[in-house]
């Protein structure tokens, strides 16, 4: 039939293009706040070229990454939240966590400011107003490093927010553009990591409320899956790629990018 | 609106490099889902149509059903599928390309068997006698209407690269939008959503749309101009 | 091909209901090979169904219908049938008359010799290229006679084959048929149309109501109606078309 020989020279066709003609590559389950900043975008050029490594980056929340990696579907994860990496490395998921590099969280407002917060730099006292004022706040929800670091601070706050949210409370289980845009739409508090908001265009209202606080640092570490326990790991080029990001070269690539002469994530590795 | 009509035409005249990698992935991927979901699902539609078996009207049913399958549900099987910890993940092509087409056609191949099902059927229903007084027996029957309603099943298969082309939730779970490896036009527009540039995420919205629709032009064309010839 | 003829055809108390109603009511009689046979009778008397029964298309509901030698099943058929309304594959005059063939299973290098016997004898050589869904009804029908006299079938099943065609299209049918007839195929052919029974016919099968009601050569028929019914019948169509 003439139908079916056609298709099937589509297929062979397709078949026969390739995937990617890049064959040394690893997978890199990484952040939604890494990827949408623009930072790989700005340093894997460099490390690829300098290895002729492709680094492929899988943008997930922290929780879902790292869930990634625990199913050996990834070779490197690369996120920021300290006590689920440790889990994590506990569980014998990881090899070795090195910390990367760190930038902060801001809370972010409407300019009409109905929790009264704004110019201040106590973060656990903004928490606290917006909760009293019954203010629309805006959770990411999704196990993310940011949702986590949300928790965390309620919690420093004394405030049990699983019993106490009320309809002020929004969670979005959203990354953190999408929940960007549901603040920005809903004229909503919403906690968020300084990279994306600095690379996010469509913000309507909204602007800093409180930043500042030592409470708001966000670190952000890198491991290399355990090969011993994902036999498909690529064990020698995930271990290349984290290497590179911890040496000064690779710091050096991390202080570079800048949006608008902001530096959005500063070098810590020790 | 004009932001994002403005910015549609910048990346068409720019022809961003980038942008047309990603087109043509988005072209390659979708189009390869329907070439296997047709290989797959028009013998499939064609066997159902002219075939009497117990619990018949059950399987119809069921793949009538399956054409509103919801993306992130195949993508999250073809997911646990291929991931290395799953039955498929020593194939290794979890986030490649290969993972889409492989997602987009089962996605896809319950929209195609159902609707050339339909079709043959019809078809059956006027060439029954006629291929039977010929002695023709139901699987070459089958093939015959499959080459007879031709014409109808090129609508089928539109219908099934339309959807594949549209689809968001199992290219995403399956390829991880990586940029330069995964990244289709979908993922993308669904990458600047997220981040706020809501004039180019509905720029390239509307470049999606417009080859959506070059696409069915071409295939409309040829359809008018066969059937105007063989009736 | 299975060797020797498949007629005569023996029908014993063959009966056919669908739907709860008795279409078939206890038919038996014998077709022989030869001269050809018109089976008559109003519309919804049951002569479609009757041919569908003979040629392997329905099943009766009750009893018999034996070929003196069965077809084998996949072997080229040695019966065919022309409908009504013919279907027209969509392609071509002639690949739709080489379609017929190659379910016949004749290999592609004799098909070609056939086919144009086939549509010559018809009269439609001149259009074989044309796609045979935009012939007009008559050719259809010539072209549908053709690819049923592609194998020179034995028996000829016709299903009030001009029903639905005009005066002069239905002389070119007429005659078509006429000629396989000389040839030396038998022609079974219903109809309601008693000029036309008389044209072509050489011995009458009248049925009413699902029943055959009466066997008789032409003549004798249409003078001398042994039934009532049967002479009603005749009346009620004058003047003959």
């Amino acid at each position: 039939m003439d139908l079916i020989r056609r298709l099937l020279l589509l297929v062979a066709w397709i078949a026969a293009s390739p995937a990617s003609a890049q064959d040394k590559f690893i997978v890199v389950a990484s952040t939604t706040s890494t990827e949408q900043s623009g930072l790989f975008g700005h340093i894997l050029p460099v490390f690829q070229k300098k290895t002729g490594i492709q680094v492929r980056v899988v943008a997930l929340g922290t929780g879902q990454a790292l869930d990634l990696a625990r199913r050996g579907d990834a070779d490197v994860v690369f996120v920021h939240a300290r006590s689920a990496e440790e889990k994590f490395l506990a569980e014998g998921h990881g090899v070795k966590r090195f910390p990367v590099m760190y930038n902060d969280f801001v809370l972010i407002g409407p300019q009409s400011d109905p929790a009264q917060i704004r110019g201040g730099k106590d973060i656990l006292e903004a928490l606290r107003k917006i909760k009293t004022a019954g203010a629309p706040f805006v959770s990411r929800g999704d196990r993310s490093g940011t949702h986590m670091a949300e928790l965390a601070l309620w919690k420093i706050a004394n405030i049990d927010i699983e019993k106490e949210k009320g309809p002020w409370y929004r969670d979005t289980g959203q990354g953190m553009g999408p929940a960007l845009n549901a603040a920005a739409a809903m004229d909503g508090y919403i906690l968020a990591d300084r990279g994306t908001w600095i690379s996010f265009k469509n913000r309507g209202n909204l602007a800093i409320a409180v930043e500042g606080d030592k409470q708001l640092f966000n670190q952000y570490g890198i491991m290399l899956v355990n090969p011993l326990k994902h036999p498909n790991v690529k064990k020698d080029l995930g271990q290349a790629f984290v290497d590179w990001v911890i040496s000064p070269d690779g710091q050096k690539a991390i202080a570079d990018y800048k949006i608008g002469g902001e530096q959005l994530f500063f070098p810590n590795a020790k | 609106m004009s932001e994002a009509l403005s910015a549609a035409l910048a990346l068409l005249v720019g022809l961003d490099s980038r942008l047309v990698e990603i087109v043509l992935l988005s072209l390659r991927v979708s189009l390869s889902a329907v070439a296997i979901a047709a290989l797959l699902g028009l013998p499939l539609g064609a066997a159902i149509a002219v075939s009497r078996f117990p619990g018949r009207q059950a399987v119809i049913v069921v793949l009538n059903a399956l054409m509103g399958l919801p993306p992130v549900v195949v993508g999250l099987l073809v997911y646990l599928l291929l991931s290395r910890a799953g039955p498929l993940g020593a194939l290794g092509i979890l986030f490649t390309p290969s993972a889409m087409v492989f997602a987009q056609s089962i996605l896809i191949l319950p929209i195609v068997a159902a609707l050339s099902r339909q079709a043959i059927e019809d078809a059956w229903r006027e060439y029954e006698e006629q291929l039977r007084s010929l002695g023709a027996g139901r699987m070459s029957a089958a093939l015959t209407l499959l080459w007879d309603t031709r014409f109808s099943l090129l609508t089928t298969i539109l219908a099934g690269f339309g959807r594949a082309a549209a689809e968001v939730g199992a290219v995403m779970i399956v390829g991880g939008n990586i940029d330069g490896v995964t990244r289709v036009m979908t993922t993308t527009i669904a990458l600047e959503t997220s981040k706020g540039d809501l004039p180019l995420a509905l720029g390239l919205g509307m470049i999606l749309i417009a080859i959506v629709i070059a696409v069915n032009a071409a295939a409309h064309l040829t359809r008018e101009l066969a059937q105007r010839r063989y009736g | 091909m299975s060797n020797g003829p498949i007629l005569p055809l023996r029908l014993a108390d063959v009966s056919f209901a669908a739907g709860g109603r008795t279409i078939i009511d206890r038919i038996s009689l014998e077709i022989e090979t030869g001269p050809s046979t018109i089976i008559l009778g109003a519309n919804g008397a049951g002569k479609s169904v009757l041919m569908r029964l003979m040629h392997g298309l329905l099943k009766p509901s009750s009893d018999r219908i034996d070929w003196y030698a069965p077809e084998r099943p996949g072997a080229p058929r040695k019966q065919a049938m022309v409908f009504q309304r013919p279907v027209m594959l969509r392609r071509s005059a002639y690949a739709n008359v080489a379609y017929a063939l190659k379910i016949a299973g004749i290999p592609e290098p004799q098909r070609g010799a056939l086919v144009r016997d086939s549509l010559e004898s018809v009269g439609l050589s001149h259009l074989a290229r044309r796609s045979a869904r935009v012939l007009s009804g008559g050719e259809q029908q010539r072209l549908a006679l053709a690819r049923a006299w592609a194998l020179h079938p034995e028996v000829l099943f016709l299903d009030e084959p001009t029903a639905s065609l005009d005066p002069s299209a239905t002389r070119e049918i007429e005659s078509v048929i006429k000629a396989f007839d000389a040839a030396g195929t038998k022609v079974v052919m219903a109809t309601h149309n008693l000029g036309q029974a008389r044209r072509l016919g050489d011995e009458i099968l009248f049925i009413n109501q699902g029943r055959l009601v009466e066997r008789a050569p032409v003549e004798q028929f249409f003078s001398k109606p042994q039934s009532a019914q049967a002479a009603a019948f005749i009346k009620g169509e004058l003047p003959w078309t």
